[in-house]
């Protein structure tokens, strides 16, 4: 087997985003909203982009729903602020993918579904969690101005207004470290394999 | 030290702690299906890793199946393919896989405690996120994204960061007409279907160990769609002798060294948890839900709650009785329903069929009803021909369908039309799961066979005899 000493990139790397943002306040967007399981499907990882939403963005004859945010095009940006609880339900990657693919780099909610959040991390998509109370300030400096920008600022990890109102959020160094190098964890396991076999060997069962 | 049960398991799987960051946490028994691990085996093409140890992975085809002639080719070509991959991927490298039409075929979270492969102390991950089923044994078990499942098949570990324990205590007696899924349901709808994300669940007293072991599955199964990673019971004489003489479990010597090892996996007198519930077994009556996520649930004598009494935002919750089609206030008995699911990894399981039997025996399915019945798997299909359910179910006027998750997530044919009901046994009631536009109403195998017999959402309790 190959020993893999260095780490390769996977993703981009992700520093500082300074970007406008798609606002979607609706709680509790479970995995089966990003990408229904009919689009489930491929056996590559490609055109997840087109069906992020898929029932929300699409009437059933394929024409878009001109009320849904990603059709409205006062709206764009590489930024997704969601309503609390984001991502909960199906464990599919594939949600994180068409976050990815559809062109977003980071999602902003006041609470993440632990598996997409994991997900988006393993994906190169920064999930950052902020406050109640920010993320309804984020709402409303989008809804006055759909052009605002915001900045997600991984190293100091803090994420700000054009207002100057900024909150920081948390990542463990592991995850930080990864995201900022374009790392994912495959190349980390490969660096430990004798520990990871000698503690196979033990295993009971 | 006092230590929880889910502490023994996960403290004894880690590899390495990684300082402000997740443990590498070694994983014992893996499965696939066609899903959600193409995109892994690719990911170690395009690495040149291979896959290090394949015995410890089980492959199972069920997501995309066709629940009807199974024995011929399967019409989506985008299905046989995924089919197809994940036999190729099998066979190349080495992992057992029981494909479409195998006699060992069925859901990944049925066909895995039905060989043994789950067991007490293990550590259990799928690309799918009900593998909390598995917490049934007081296995650590858990759904997984596929970037994690190519960790696992190139390492045998992925990285996780600790959960946080919660506790949930049921004691009493459940009342007549009460199952496992109301059970599940009922705390869903209490802790919200976020309220133990963050948290790995341990449910204790006396419901649960006087529950089955197709019972604790059910509700494990469910752990997820409160946020939960997962959940987990404390193995018992219940759990032993479920597994006892199963495929892979342990023989002979193996066996005892094994029990010995299991009977010391119960959380200590004194441990703490981070959370806690108790709730009584009284409270809790026949459960359906409303709205758009499983934490949407009331007991069948209940009305549907007002905005006003509802924690988190009004139009979220407008949003999702508009597209059910239903007012705050709504009494759910005797709403008008289209169709009727019972199967999936919750509720597909033998113990499952023989409460659905109970109802509608002697019974006729109503006129206005399409049902689906969907074995969890070959085995289960066995055994309803075999305790002659099948016979019942004909009678009836229902017909069985071939095992595979089915209308649980409809990827194959069996599809909820726009805006049709359906009473379902399986998991989830987001919009469109069981089809685009489809509604669906969550509830046990007792309820599903009520609404099946009079093509209306009805108190099980008012069709079965109170024999105690």
């Amino acid at each position: 087997m190959t020993t893999i000493t260095k780490r390769k990139m996977a993703y981009d790397k992700f520093t500082v985003l300074k970007s406008s943002a798609y606002p979607l306040p609706i709680e509790n967007v479970d995995t089966d909203q990003i990408i229904p399981a009919r689009f489930l499907k491929a056996t590559e990882r490609k055109g997840f982009g087109d069906n992020l939403f898929r029932d929300w963005r699409y009437n059933s004859d394929g024409s878009p729903k001109k009320d849904f945010v990603l059709n409205d095009s006062k709206y764009g940006g590489r930024i997704l602020v969601g309503g609390k609880n984001f991502g909960s339900g199906s464990s599919r990657e594939h949600a994180a993918w068409s976050v990815y693919d559809f062109g977003f780099r980071c999602v902003i909610s006041s609470f993440f579904a632990d598996i997409f959040k994991n997900n988006c991390l393993n994906v190169g998509v920064l999930p950052v969690q902020v406050s109640e109370e920010f993320s309804d300030k984020i709402f409303a400096a989008i809804e006055a101005d759909s052009d605002t920008e915001i900045t997600v600022d991984l190293p100091s990890q803090k994420v700000s207004l054009p207002s100057g109102e900024s909150e920081l959020f948390q990542i463990n160094t592991y995850k930080k470290e990864n995201m900022l190098n374009g790392f994912d964890d495959i190349d980390y396991l490969q660096n430990m394999m004798p520990e990871i076999d000698s503690f196979a060997a033990k295993r009971p069962f | 030290m006092s230590n929880t049960l889910f502490d023994k398991v996960w403290d004894s799987h880690v590899v390495r702690q990684i300082e402000d960051g997740p443990d590498v946490f070694f994983i014992d028994r893996h499965f696939i299906h066609e899903v959600t691990s193409p995109v892994a085996f690719l990911g170690l093409e395009s690495r040149g890793i291979g896959v290090k140890y394949p015995e410890r992975t089980f492959a199972t085809a069920d997501h995309n199946t066709p629940t009807i002639n199974q024995h011929l080719p399967v019409k989506d070509p985008l299905s046989a393919n995924q089919l197809e991959t994940l036999e190729r991927n099998a066979a190349k490298y080495g992992i057992r896989h029981w494909g479409l039409g195998d006699e060992n075929n069925g859901i990944v979270h049925v066909v895995g405690p039905e060989h043994g492969i789950t067991l007490p102390g293990a550590t259990i991950v799928c690309g799918d996120s009900h593998t909390s089923t598995h917490g049934a044994f007081g296995a650590i078990a858990f759904g997984i994204g596929t970037s994690e499942v190519e960790m696992v098949l190139s390492s045998q570990c992925i990285m996780q960061p600790k959960p946080k324990k919660m506790r949930i205590n049921i004691n009493g007696e459940l009342s007549f007409g009460v199952t496992p899924k109301d059970v599940a349901l009922f705390i869903i709808a209490k802790l919200s279907t976020s309220g133990a994300t963050g948290y790995f669940v341990e449910y204790a007293g006396d419901v649960f160990e006087n529950m089955s072991m197709e019972g604790r599955m059910t509700v494990c199964n469910l752990s997820i769609e409160m946020g939960a990673r997962g959940g987990m019971i404390a193995p018992d004489e219940t759990t032993y002798s479920y597994i006892k003489g199963r495929t892979f479990a342990p023989k002979g010597d193996d066996w005892d060294i094994a029990l010995a090892y299991w009977e010391t996996l119960k959380t200590d007198e004194g441990a703490v948890f981070d959370k806690e519930f108790n709730f009584d077994a009284s409270e809790i009556e026949p459960m359906i839900t409303y709205g758009t996520n499983p934490g949407m649930g009331i007991g069948i004598s209940n009305n549907i709650p007002e905005s006003k009494n509802i924690e988190g935002g009004k139009a979220t919750y407008e949003k999702s009785l508009n597209y059910m089609g239903f007012s705050e206030g709504d009494a759910m008995k005797d709403k008008q329903i289209d169709y009727v699911f019972l199967g999936s990894c919750t509720n597909g399981r033998i113990e499952d069929f023989r409460a659905f039997a109970s109802v509608i025996k002697g019974r006729k399915k109503a006129e206005n009803v399409t049902a689906w019945l969907v074995p969890g798997s070959h085995i289960v299909e066995k055994q309803i021909r075999e305790e002659g359910i099948l016979n019942i179910l004909e009678e009836a006027g229902f017909e069985l369908r071939q095992p595979g998750c089915s209308a649980c997530l409809a990827m194959n044919d069996d599809k909820v039309p726009a805006g049709k009901y359906a009473v379902s046994t399986s998991n989830r009631n987001f919009e469109g799961r069981q089809g685009p536009g489809s509604r669906t109403l969550l509830a046990s195998p007792l309820m599903a066979a009520a609404a099946a017999v009079t093509g209306k959402v009805t108190d099980p309790r008012e069709l079965i005899d109170n024999n105690n």
